[in-house]
């Protein structure tokens, strides 16, 4: 009951949000410091509506970490200082790019492990077929006419 | 037969990523905080913005911070339980009033009964985001040294409140 009060919750914020601009804040004065705002704003994820980033979320929650991050910027915080602000109170969940490390390296070595894998048996059949002998009777042509 | 062992095993190996994975709810966040020193605050005390509730307030005996709003039904669904859980006085809860009304709030208070030590008001939510909060309600249980051990969300049962608060008292208090 509660998830489908969510999501019912996000279905509404999605659509008031095409009506309604979202408030971004003030303009940073500083052009590095508004593209790392925008940047972050588009790689945090709202814990609201898991699916949106906190830039596209009119979920309250994601005002206040708009908020917050913007704060942070204009401080001139780094981004890994702002990153590390966001994980040590939601966990990696709430950045989009998981970080390298921990059970998180799985995820990322995934994709080389799997083709080493198949690249392992691709190999192996290779070999075993190439070691065959040619079947030199199994014509698979028209029989000749004879 | 034997061409027949790999296909099976991979099948078998999928049907238990599935079944696991299905099975997780994918807004259960858990909380990094959890064995960790509570985030420090100090905020209006709701209905006598004057005075303070803080951290400082929770130290020296097993606490429970709940987080609630009048906007959150959750939170009206939960407040007998936590009536409830005020009325054995085992545990004194504190209150944290999250992005709310404090007219409206104050309202709820007086309409449904009061459980609450001392509610906090975080007009802000700032507090919030220190404390990882991101759907009310949620319930934190406090350790007396100020050591966060347990975050519940959605409302609080009868059920959850002695199967997973209680029982981590009674383990803290016969570990110690």
């Amino acid at each position: 009951m509660n998830v489908r009060r969510r999501w019912f919750a996000c279905l509404l914020a999605a659509l008031m949000s095409t009506a309604a601009a979202l408030d971004m804040g003030a303009p940073l004065a500083d052009p590095a410091q508004q593209a790392l705002y925008d940047r972050l704003t588009k790689e945090v994820r709202c814990l609201v509506c898991q699916n949106q980033p906190i830039g596209d979320s009119s979920a309250p929650l994601a005002a206040d970490l708009r908020r917050e991050i913007h704060e942070m910027v204009a401080a001139g915080q780094s981004e890994r200082e702002i990153k590390q602000f966001l994980t040590d109170r939601y966990g990696d969940f709430v950045l989009y790019k998981p970080r390298y490390g921990g059970p998180a390296a799985l995820l990322w070595l995934a994709p080389a492990l799997l083709l080493l894998f198949g690249g392992a048996v691709i190999w192996r059949v290779v070999r075993r077929r190439a070691a065959m002998p040619v079947d030199l009777d199994d014509d698979t042509g028209p029989p000749a006419a004879d | 037969m034997n061409r027949f062992i790999v296909p099976i095993i991979g099948f078998a190996i999928l049907v238990g990523f599935f079944a696991i994975g299905l099975n997780l709810d994918p807004t259960f966040v858990p909380s990094p905080l959890i064995g960790k020193t509570m985030p420090t605050f100090s905020l209006p005390r709701l209905g006598e913005p004057d005075q303070t509730v803080g951290s400082d307030d929770m130290l020296g005996r097993f606490t429970v911070l709940n987080v609630w709003a009048t906007w959150c039904g959750g939170c009206r669904q939960e407040h007998p339980v936590l009536n409830r859980i005020a009325e054995q006085g085992d545990v004194p809860i504190y209150g944290l009033n999250w992005k709310d009304d404090a007219a409206l709030a104050t309202d709820w208070l007086r309409r449904l009964g009061n459980p609450y030590t001392a509610t906090a008001f975080d007009e802000e939510g700032r507090v919030a985001i220190d404390w990882g909060v991101y759907g009310a309600p949620e319930t934190f249980l406090i350790a007396p040294d100020g050591t966060i051990l347990y975050r519940h969300i959605s409302p609080m049962t009868m059920d959850v409140w002695k199967n997973e608060f209680l029982a981590r008292i009674a383990a803290a208090r016969g570990g110690s």
